[in-house]
């Protein structure tokens, strides 16, 4: 407390030698401290004593077994709750610095508030476990397209263009993988052609967006029911006629060896099918490109300072149709995740909306690969909550955990969670 | 609104443009030109006009969107593919296979849309006519207000979630409570109107005092209020009695909308309700004080706030104002045609009428004819499906196609060679 009170009062000192004028901005911490309190009512003190949570992580095929933890429900969810309290305190710490916190603590947080949650809905209940290693696999499976998706927006947007048409590059993507992949009778072929369905629909949004100047979520939103015309339409003319063209196939789990038996992240991590091994390296290959190379940088300018980047002899419009292709691309491999990766057939608009929660993911990850990562992983997370609670039978509707996704996002773009800045010349037509 | 301007120019150009710009150019152009050729350059320039006119760009674009769709329901057809496979012996084979297809396709379109060829009743040969006008209702509704969003510069995709939460306040007003017929019905239409006014002013109070961007934050109330009612319609106050489905009990007929024309039509005075919202949404934008604000916050919000204007206030009553609108769509479903509250209310009303605003360019009168269009192709979809064979979803295709077009004029214009406009303008929206 004493520490916090004299860095309080060194604060406005620096502000006034940075001769900078800033303001506090406390939203943040209104917002964390709410949730964190309603966590501590609800969840803390809302598990009745005397009870215990028992969180099941090992699965079979463990190396090292891994007994279950059991925990006195109560202590556990107070004590989570409290520590996302602190998280709280250390935030509204930082704001009275003027400095903002890293990537970690809303993670950090996320993860003390789901785990009080857990504990609240798995005490009691005798026979139910929590399954701790399944949840991850499945938060982690789910999260697949939002993060191709994320990628996607985050490509686009930060060369400049708004790209709102994620879902129907998803959509493309899923439909071209099965319909190639049923034809040439092999799961990896439809992931090649998949990223090709999403950059035609990336270079379409491109084409409008900076040679014809039309408003590109106007763009965005008809070139997604485009494709969802043409998706269905194809299935129930071409698929229906003809199953043959619409069969499931299913890409093989791939264990990588060694790592596959670390207890718990083994499994979660490194026991899945190629798709996911992609999604690791796009990440990790984007985060560098984008931040650390030259490419990078001029795509950045290209979307912050378009004029500029012309001035110094960026082409501009070829930058973002460029990017805008590779994004879609990026999407269309994730469409792949709902066909191919997952082992069903093509389904009418059977992305349902993930292309919009997966924008919602790159702004909540304030358009970076990293960010939109852990974004898209705490989406998944939240879709495969629901999946399990549903199973254990929560008192929670499952309709509000399903809410949580885009609560969330609109917390974020209000500003709660942190300033959002989205690139500075995002959706304006670049015209010489 | 440079565009109502424009077209209002073009429609009665000469005598007004000659008057107003009489004082300058006549010394020139006045002793130059001699009135032969003045004659004849004021035709070719109405043929140029006409040419250049949005309308027609309108018109073609339509007609691209029905060719491109042509190409698809050709690829669709059996026929067609297995006379294209021996084409080279036989190309006439597939030629007329290609006319079968298309026309069975076009004329599908017209009797579902316009006119019943084959009715026996008067009653049964202008239905499909009534039909599209029951379709066209709440697109209206949610177009006209997506079109005062636009005009102001925000940018709505929350039409579905705004007419869905209004369709569950109204029908809970019209199943629960039991009132005498022009009470009840006024209340469940408030109903409605309030609820779509109530999302709506979410995402205008969060872009009013924090920044938040509309696009995103209606997007996400889209799936908050189909959760929300998803949720309602699990609990006992709105879920039909001895059912387990997520249904609501059937709205009092007290609290429906008339019907319009007699029983053996759908169409409801939902319609004229929103003909008068069409006539009162003109008034709001074009005569009102207010309206010209939204507009002037439209145009430039900056310039807006140094006039004084409280670009805030404009931010919250546009979103207030196009939720009452999309709300009041749901009552054009909930009141009028399906009397009942599902999660499949909405439809895809909130995302045709994002494309029925664009290409009614924002304007009520417009947006109507727009409404209209798309509510034919709506009405369609049954009669393609039975006597064309075709799935619904080509509609969609060209939905989508149409407003792709119009968005780009000089793509259009290129397409059928026309001549672009000495200055191009930007699209609305």
């Amino acid at each position: 407390m004493s520490a916090m009170t004299t860095e309080a009062s060194s604060a406005p000192q620096q502000g006034a030698s940075g001769q900078v004028v800033k303001t506090k901005s406390w939203k943040a911490t209104i917002g964390l401290g709410a949730v964190a309190l309603i966590s501590l009512l609800f969840f803390g003190f809302g598990t009745p004593t005397g009870v215990q949570t028992t969180f099941t992580v090992a699965t079979s095929t463990d190396f090292i077994a891994v007994p279950s933890i059991t925990v006195p429900a109560r202590a556990a969810a107070v004590t989570l709750s409290i520590v996302a309290l602190l998280l709280t305190g250390y935030v509204a710490f930082r704001a009275n610095q003027f400095r903002k916190v890293g990537v970690w603590l809303p993670i950090v947080y996320g993860m003390a508030i789901m785990g009080a949650l857990l504990t609240w809905a798995g005490a009691d209940r005798s026979g139910t476990t929590i399954q701790l290693t399944g949840l991850l696999t499945s938060a982690l499976f789910l999260a697949v397209p939002l993060v191709f998706g994320s990628l996607a927006g985050t490509l686009c947007e930060r060369s400049g263009i708004i790209n709102i048409a994620i879902e129907g590059q998803l959509l493309a993507g899923a439909f071209l993988a099965a319909l190639v992949g049923s034809m040439a009778g092999n799961a990896y072929v439809g992931l090649i052609v998949a990223p090709i369905a999403g950059g035609l629909v990336g270079l379409l949004l491109a084409i409008f967006a900076t040679k014809y100047w039309v408003n590109q979520i106007v763009v965005g939103v008809v070139l997604n029911m485009l494709v969802i015309g043409l998706t269905s339409f194809f299935f129930s003319t071409m698929m229906t006629d003809d199953p043959s063209l619409n069969q499931s196939l299913s890409l093989p789990s791939i264990d990588i060896p060694l790592l596959a038996s670390i207890p718990v992240l083994g499994p979660v991590l490194f026991q899945q099918n190629l798709l996911v091994y992609i999604m690791y390296v796009v990440v990790i290959v984007l985060q560098i490109m984008l931040f650390k190379s030259r490419w990078g940088l001029r795509v950045r300018a290209v979307g912050e300072h378009p004029k500029a980047a012309d001035t110094v002899g960026i082409k501009v419009n070829r930058t973002r149709v460029r990017n805008t292709m590779l994004g879609g691309a990026v999407a269309g491999l994730g469409g792949a995740f709902f066909t191919v990766a997952s082992g069903l057939a093509f389904g009418k608009e059977m992305t349902a909306g993930k292309g919009y929660i997966a924008l919602a993911a790159m702004i909540l990850g304030r358009w970076s690969p990293r960010g939109a990562l852990a974004a898209a992983l705490l989406f998944g997370f939240a879709d495969a909550l629901r999946v399990q609670l549903g199973i254990i039978g929560s008192s929670i509707p499952s309709e509000f955990l399903a809410m949580t996704p885009y609560l969330a996002t609109i917390l974020a773009v209000a500003g709660l969670v942190g300033l959002s800045r989205p690139p500075a010349a995002e959706g304006i037509p670049y015209k010489k | 609104m440079s565009d109502a301007d424009a077209s209002r120019d073009k429609d009665e150009p000469k005598p007004d443009a000659v008057d107003t710009k009489a004082p300058e150019p006549e010394g020139a152009g006045g002793a130059t030109d001699p009135s032969d050729t003045e004659e004849q350059s004021r035709s070719q320039s109405v043929l140029r006009q006409i040419l250049e006119s949005s309308t027609l760009v309108v018109v073609m674009a339509v007609v691209a969107a029905l060719l491109i769709a042509g190409i698809l329901i050709c690829f669709a057809d059996e026929d067609v593919r297995t006379a294209a496979g021996y084409f080279f012996s036989q190309p006439a084979d597939m030629f007329s296979a290609i006319g079968d297809a298309l026309g069975g396709a076009y004329s599908a379109i017209f009797q579902g849309a316009v006119v019943n060829l084959q009715a026996e009743s008067f009653a049964g040969f202008i239905k499909p006519f009534t039909q599209t006008l029951t379709m066209a209702t709440p697109l209206i509704f949610a177009g006209l207000g997506l079109g005062i969003g636009f005009r102001a510069g925000l940018f709505n995709i929350g039409a579905q979630g705004q007419l869905l939460i209004g369709a569950a306040l109204g029908a809970f007003i019209g199943f629960t409570f039991h009132l005498p017929f022009p009470i009840h019905l006024l209340l469940a239409v408030i109903g409605c109107a309030l609820g779509g006014a109530i999302w709506g002013f979410i995402p205008g109070f969060l872009k009013a005092r924090t920044g938040a961007h509309e696009v995103i934050v209606t997007i996400m109330l889209n799936y908050i209020a189909l959760y929300l009612v998803a949720y309602l319609l699990t609990r006992e106050a709105f879920q039909r009695e001895g059912s387990s489905n997520p249904i609501s009990p059937i709205v009092d007929e007290s609290a429906q909308y008339p019907l319009l024309l007699g029983s053996q039509f759908n169409l409801h005075w939902g319609f004229i309700l929103a003909l008068g919202c069409a006539w009162f949404a003109w008034w709001l934008m074009e005569r009102s004080t207010l309206g010209f604000e939204l507009r002037a916050v439209g145009a430039n919000p900056h310039a807006a706030r140094t006039a004084g204007m409280n670009v805030s206030k404009a931010y919250i009553l546009v979103m207030v104002i196009a939720g009452a609108f999309a709300g009041l769509a749901g009552s054009a479903q909930v009141l009028g045609t399906e009397k009942v509250l599902t999660t499949a209310t909405a439809g895809s009303i909130g995302f045709d009428a994002i494309t029925v605003a664009l290409l009614g360019r924002s304007r009520p009168l417009g947006t109507v004819f727009a409404a209209i269009l798309f509510g034919g192709l709506r009405a369609a979809g049954p009669t393609l499906q039975v006597q064309a064979g075709l799935p619904v979803d080509i509609v969609l295709v060209i939905q989508a196609l149409i407003v792709l077009f119009i968005a780009a004029p000089p793509l259009v214009r290129s397409m059928f060679r026309l001549p672009a406009p000495a200055h191009e303008k930007e699209v609305a929206a």
